[in-house]
């Protein structure tokens, strides 16, 4: 039995008052290249169980591995990308340990001498504030396999009738992000836990080394964590729950970590250094493996390869090619598009940056393109529970729409059908607006007839007007809107109201 | 001439002289494989020198050799010319064991470079040939499946690893073998058998589909009766493989030229270096009287000879059995039961992934690998790593050092390859110190990366065949070729013949077809 069910949890807020709580993330990435990190199986998504393999992969006897060049370029742009130092020569290791999804019983890692070390990245919070993550190094490995049990009631390997293997993903390259121990974070740890992570993905797909798709487990983290009882303490022992795979994940694993161990140092016992499995049903962990001293992967420098060492011009070609990075991006885009500070904040958290930068791409004002992402379609995204990405609706058919209210071919009002219409698959605005025959009335000939017989049939208004008193007009252009089906400039309609009565 | 007298004098061809007949049609592949197989058949019952004989592949390949040749297409030098392969080395579609029983009945998806190299040349593959269980032993008696004989007398080893291709070669079964070398395995069995063994500079043959002891050691090469036939096989052999990141990146040495030059008998200005530390204490007599022989040769041939000194080579052995069982502690780790091979479930209780693998390697593996991968795993363990990984890393490179400073007062470095003859069976099973002793002149060679050749010289006073090392510097390969062919034209000529000449012969079984 371990500590976590003999003693209860602690509010967070309570224990935040409490402990100060110290972060560690080892943030995985898959990298996007065309072939595995040591031999030439093919990367790709979703292919029929060991289809993509080679002897190699398959850890066949005799096969040797070869590195990647593409691979180790990647991992020197996301190194550089963390202000990290790259290394003139590093070697490959082998961590030993036998399990069925490691096909060799060893991981081709390394170990002492990392490609990249002693960077940093600053990381944005929900509020604007800025906080800086130290970097230990980034490091090249190969993915395992995959393990299915099956027979089981939970899906793990405890009661299972039989597991399955899947060496597809065996052998596809990662770099592992390793922070140093991240202090000072106090009662926000699990927002710092999780912007982190969030900036990583978001750099991963600037640098364009990764699809990085949370879902697809293309990013994976692994969160240590351990209290103390003051920042000037020495630091408590730690757990690490792994694999945890979604940004909300990755707060929520912190926040309980935090009220568990509050917990089991209350009752005056230790945290038990282990590994630990975060469940996404009840936000809880329980816990794995006990991580000792005993475990040992007798590591040693893999003889199968030689070192690999960039030269200082290829680095700085690298450095040279960089595309412009996530934070730089968002202070231009913000600059170029005038937001305020709180307007872009809202952007960037509501993942609209792209959708806004593409739809002014597209012609549209910045302001116009704000109005429609973080307006009716953010309202839709919220009501139907998905990304706005997501939505069937291009950032070219919004600036379309937008084209077309400001032309005044349409109003704002019968622009939201127009939307309804592209969202539902009717096709772009322009054709939305054809075939559902929305346009803006902008015949004088066709309103002046709707407008005299709303003049007929309110006589009284028309007296109350001439008298001087212009507020009754609006029952008017009510009235002729309502025969034009809203499809009337209200502007256009009230000057030849008062034209037509002679105002 | 009855069929056993015409397979006689085809099988006693060398390499070089098989191809001239094939060139000059006097002679056809199929002809040649299959005098090699009669023999094979008739032999090979008391040499078991062979685990597997690929009867319809090497004769498919003999056919269509010298339908090629017949339509006047451009062939190989070797083309047509059977080989056998140790069993260590991976053949698409002919099993591969490294003669251990967790691999019994593999077949392997793919070949070894090397051995696409081969077939690409058209050369007749006989077969696979026995060996240490993972090139584990000096002896062959490592095999899971017996022992192979030494022709000069079958109650001797033929050495090892690679008994099985040096007894081949030895006993007329095949003109080439391949063998591999991590301490000694392809020398110490010339030296013990009289053929003639070379372990190229590491990285000079590729190890794609070498089944791996040692990665940082591993090396493959010739395994043949004569310098130019082992000088040939080099060269198809070798060479850059993209698939192996060791492997040179530059061609391969021009060791056929070198071995032409050197049978010329000229070695005039040559520096050879006597190294200090392989002679002496532990020397058999008739060794050391051979050896001593040999030198006086060398300087008739216009050689300068010199004593050099390598005390690092003291430590050799010791570094050796660190690196190598920690390599392969690793190297064999796959070999667990889920992916291919054997596969044990345990006697009693769950059956879970780790238990099969535990009962699957305590099945499949023998003693002599068990004993390495304890040692291996123990010399890798946190707390240990220092101390003996560490430290043997070092003494590989106060060898490597060694080597440089000898080489400067040196072309060539000599010794005896083994410090005895071949010993019975049996006699050294049951001390594996004794056995790694086999080894302490030709592992050097292994931890600094350089070339070494082992080559017939003469007979000890038991009657038995004892072999002459030379080594040189990283891919300098083409200058053992110069002295070896040299030193053999020398030594045939004072004996009237190759050596293998004197060994008795071997009762051969009638044969059934």
């Amino acid at each position: 039995m371990t500590a976590a069910t003999t003693t209860g949890l602690v509010s967070y807020e309570d224990a935040v008052r409490r402990y100060d709580p110290v972060l560690g993330i080892e943030v995985h990435v898959e990298l996007g290249t065309l072939t595995k990190m040591f031999c030439a199986a093919e990367v790709a998504y979703g292919g029929e169980p060991n289809t993509q393999v080679t002897p190699v992969s398959l850890g066949l006897p005799g096969a040797l591995p070869v590195v990647n060049g593409k691979a180790v370029e990647y991992a020197i742009r996301i190194g550089l990308a963390l202000n990290c130092t790259i290394a003139e020569s590093c070697r490959f290791a082998r961590k030993n340990y036998f399990y069925p999804d490691v096909p060799k019983n060893f991981q081709t890692s390394q170990y002492d001498e990392p490609i990249a070390y002693d960077g940093w990245i600053d990381v944005e919070l929900d509020d604007g504030a800025v906080f800086r993550v130290e970097i230990e190094r980034a490091h090249m490995e190969e993915d395992a396999g995959k393990n299915t049990h099956v027979g089981g009631a939970t899906g793990r390997i405890q009661g299972a009738e039989y597991s399955l293997v899947d060496y597809n993903r065996a052998g596809i390259p990662l770099v592992e992000i390793v922070t140093r121990p991240i202090e000072g974070a106090g009662d926000r740890a699990p927002e710092v836990a999780r912007a982190y992570v969030q900036t990583l993905r978001d750099l991963f797909r600037a640098l364009d080394v990764s699809e990085a798709r949370m879902e697809r487990g293309n990013v994976r983290a692994d969160v240590n964590l351990s209290l103390r009882p003051t920042p000037e303490s020495p630091l408590g022992t730690r757990t690490e729950t792994k694999n945890v795979n979604s940004f909300r994940s990755v707060e929520r694993a912190v926040r309980y970590e935090v009220s568990r161990q509050a917990g089991v140092l209350d009752a005056g016992l230790p945290v038990i250094q282990e590994t630990r499995h975060f469940h996404e049903e009840d936000g809880t962990t329980s816990s794995g493996r006990v991580k000792s001293d005993a475990e040992d992967y007798r590591y040693f420098p893999e003889p199968d390869l030689v070192p690999v060492a960039p030269s200082r011009e290829w680095v700085e070609e690298i450095r040279a090619a960089l595309p412009e990075l996530p934070t730089a991006r968002r202070r231009r885009l913000q600059g170029e598009w005038g937001y305020a500070d709180a307007e872009m904040r809202d952007v960037v958290n509501a993942g609209a940056i792209d959708l806004i930068e593409a739809t002014v791409a597209a012609g549209t004002s910045a302001a116009g393109a704000r109005k429609w992402w973080m307006g009716e379609l953010a309202r839709r995204a919220k009501q139907d529970e998905v990304a706005l990405e997501v939505l069937s609706v291009t950032p070219a058919q919004i600036a379309q729409l937008q084209g077309l209210v400001e032309s005044g071919r349409i109003n704002d009002k019968i622009a939201r059908q127009v939307l309804d219409g592209t969202l539902a698959g009717e096709g772009d605005p322009e054709g939305v607006v054809v075939a559902r025959g929305l346009e803006v009335v902008s015949d004088d000939g066709a309103l002046l007839t709707a407008i005299d017989e709303a003049l007929a049939a309110q006589p009284d208004i028309v007296e109350k007007v001439r008298g001087g008193n212009q507020g009754p007009v609006g029952a008017i252009i009510g009235a002729v809107m309502k025969a034009t089906k809203g499809q009337a400039d209200a502007k256009r309609v009230r000057e030849l109201v008062l034209d037509r009565i002679g105002q | 001439m009855g069929t056993s007298d015409m397979t006689n004098d085809i099988t006693r061809l060398s390499a070089s002289d098989l191809a001239s007949a094939l060139r000059d049609k006097t002679l056809t592949s199929v002809e040649a494989t299959q005098a090699h197989l009669d023999r094979i058949a008739a032999v090979d019952g008391d040499l078991n020198a062979f685990l597997h004989v690929a009867t319809q592949e090497a004769l498919a390949t003999a056919a269509d050799v010298d339908a090629r040749r017949q339509a006047g297409e451009e062939l190989h030098p070797l083309a047509g010319v059977p080989i056998a392969v140790k069993d260590v080395v991976v053949t698409k579609g002919l099993p591969t064991t490294a003669g251990s029983k967790i691999l019994e009945g593999w077949v392997p998806p793919y070949d070894a470079t090397l051995v696409e190299r081969i077939k690409a040349a058209g050369l007749p593959i006989l077969g696979k040939t026995n060996m240490d269980e993972f090139a584990m032993g000096s002896s062959t008696e490592h095999s899971a499946f017996g022992n192979t004989k030494n022709p000069w007398d079958l109650d001797r080893i033929p050495g090892g690893s690679g008994g099985g291709s040096a007894a081949a070669v030895a006993g007329f079964e095949a003109p080439l073998a391949i063998g591999t070398d991590t301490g000694g395995s392809i020398r110490q069995p010339g030296a013990v058998t009289g053929t003639v063994g070379v372990k190229p500079t590491y990285g000079g043959v590729s190890r794609y589909g070498l089944i791996a002891m040692a990665s940082s050691l591993d090396q493959a090469g010739p395994v043949t009766r004569s310098v130019l036939d082992a000088a040939l096989l080099h060269e198809l052999i070798g060479g850059h493989d993209p698939h192996d990141s060791t492997s040179i990146d530059e061609p391969v040495p021009g060791v056929v030229a070198a071995a032409r030059q050197g049978a010329t008998g000229d070695l005039k200005g040559l520096r050879v270096g006597v190294v200090k530390e392989l002679s002496g204490e532990g020397y058999q007599a008739g060794v050391s009287a051979r050896f001593d022989e040999s030198l006086e040769q060398l300087r008739t041939l216009g050689a300068e000879i010199v004593e050099v000194s390598c005390p690092s080579f003291t430590y050799a052995l010791d570094a050796y059995y660190l690196i190598m069982p920690a390599e392969a502690s690793s190297n064999l780790a796959k070999f667990d039961g889920m992916r291919f091979g054997l596969r044990v479930e345990p006697a009693e209780g769950p059956v879970t992934a780790e238990r099969v693998m535990g009962a699957t390697r305590g099945a499949g593996f023998g003693d002599e690998v068990k004993r390495r991968v304890i040692l291996g795993t123990y010399a890798l363990s946190a707390g240990y790593y220092d101390a003996y990984y560490g430290s043997a890393q070092k003494v590989r490179t106060l060898i490597q050092r060694d080597f440089a400073a000898a080489f400067a007062k040196a072309d060539v470095l000599v010794s005896p390859t083994a410090p005895t003859t071949a010993f019975k069976f049996g006699e050294k099973l049951d001390d594996p110190l004794a056995m790694y002793l086999n080894d302490v002149a030709t592992i050097p060679a292994n931890l600094a990366g350089v070339p070494g050749m082992s080559l017939p010289n003469g007979l000890s006073d038991d009657g038995l065949p004892v072999g002459f090392q030379i080594l040189a510097p990283a891919k300098a390969d083409d200058r053992m070729y110069r002295v070896g062919a040299a030193l053999e034209a020398a030594l045939e000529s004072g004996w009237g013949g190759p050596l293998l000449n004197k060994a008795p012969e071997l009762k051969t079984t009638e044969l059934a077809r």
